[in-house]
């Protein structure tokens, strides 16, 4: 946090060593990319929306890995994380653990 | 229950924030749209505002999210609308961003959430404000280290190694057990290095960030990339110290041969979102 810090930010902002590529740009801002106009509602219409959110150049996605990093482990968990029936109470928060689980160091992914 | 005619909708949750006229005009924004192409809308109650949007009760509710979740291709669908909603909302006001799939059974079920959590969010909301965070992951690449040239003559402790039936002059056996010999060092020097390069990570990333967290290390399909990842870090900057953060991990990347450092971001500040990450990993 001091200066000297900073300098070396400085320093190495100079970039004198070949730098790592960078596979993700800074996630793409909605508001310099407006999605296409919603059109009116219909089967086809979802996943065409869908595709509003992904760039084309594929270096500019964020890598699903990282997105299911921080949206399965991270983000605010609400009242206690309770799994609870639809049938009974206004809260459904969604059962992630099993997902969550497999995710975790013990368990392979489904998907690995 | 609901009228026979109409599809019974649920209410999925986005993001909660405080600045309800800022999330309104996320809201409002030309094409902005959550799942299946439905109104984002603000639910409001204890001065706090959940950026929502109405959800097909049969795609969306336990079962129909249980089925999807199970299907990589549709979690990344839900996945990438989530975000790109948050990050919309994100880019305009600090908003605490919602785990995936948070569905109320209706409006009212969102502002009791709200009036249930509104001490945690706020406190959570004032720790964000102005932060973004960033990923840093550190891969241990073994190819890249090289494999040293040919020794000019047998390794000084060649006689302990127990190779045996290879020729004392270096024959096909020697070259081959000097050559695995060679991998297994640099994989090693590759490992070793990567674990140092971690410490260095969190070391200077401490002169930027607010507060790290650690994501289990990237493995399997999903992982791209040379090298395995061996830690996979995420960090709370501010904003003024975004640039030379990003810069300065990247700096570090480059100065090790057989590791090589990722960083991914902005983010919205999901991995700083949850009340015990925020208050175990807070400096």
């Amino acid at each position: 946090m001091g200066g000297d810090e900073q300098d070396r930010a400085s320093r190495a902002d100079r970039t004198d060593f070949p730098r790592p590529q960078r596979t993700q740009r800074p996630q793409p801002q909605p508001s310099a990319t407006p999605l296409p106009p919603v059109p009116s509602r219909g089967p086809a219409y979802e996943s065409a929306y869908d595709s509003a959110y992904e760039p084309a150049p594929v270096g500019r996605q964020v890598a699903l890995i990282d997105l299911l990093d921080r949206l399965l482990n991270g983000g605010a968990v609400l009242a206690g994380d309770l799994v609870l029936s639809i049938a009974d109470v206004d809260l459904v928060h969604i059962d992630l653990r099993a997902v969550i689980r497999s995710l975790g160091p013990d368990t392979p992914s489904p998907w690995a | 229950m609901s009228a026979p005619t109409r599809t019974p909708t649920l209410v999925y949750v986005y993001a909660v924030g405080r600045d309800v006229a800022a999330l309104d005009a996320v809201a409002r924004r030309s094409g902005a749209t959550g799942h299946s192409g439905a109104a984002l809308r603000v639910v409001e109650a204890q001065g706090l505002g959940a950026l929502v949007c109405d959800v097909p009760a049969d795609r969306f509710g336990e079962e129909g999210l249980k089925r999807r979740l199970d299907d990589l291709a549709a979690l990344e669908e839900l996945a990438r609308g989530h975000h790109g909603v948050v990050a919309a909302a994100f880019d305009a006001v600090t908003v605490l961003p919602m785990r995936l799939a948070c569905v109320y059974a209706d409006d009212a079920g969102v502002r009791g959430m709200l009036a249930l959590e509104a001490g945690g969010f706020s406190a959570l909301l004032d720790s964000l404000e102005g932060h973004r965070e960033f990923g840093v992951k550190v891969y241990a690449d073994p190819r890249s280290v090289g494999s040293p040239p040919p020794a000019p003559g047998p390794p000084e402790d060649a006689a302990g190694e127990g190779a045996g039936g290879a020729g004392r002059a270096g024959g096909p056996g020697m070259d081959y057990l000097r050559r695995r010999r060679a991998q297994r060092d640099g994989a090693r020097r590759a490992y070793a290095e990567a674990e140092t390069m971690v410490q260095r990570v969190v070391e200077r990333a401490s002169a930027f960030a607010a507060a790290h967290t650690r994501h289990r290390p990237q493995q399997g399909a999903l992982a791209s990339g040379p090298g395995e990842n061996v830690a996979n870090l995420a960090f709370l900057v501010p904003g003024a110290r975004q640039e030379a953060f990003t810069t300065a991990m990247e700096a570090l990347g480059a100065t090790r041969p057989g590791v090589r450092v990722e960083v991914t971001g902005p983010w919205a500040p999901y991995s700083f979102a949850t009340v015990q990450d925020g208050a175990a990993h807070g400096r």
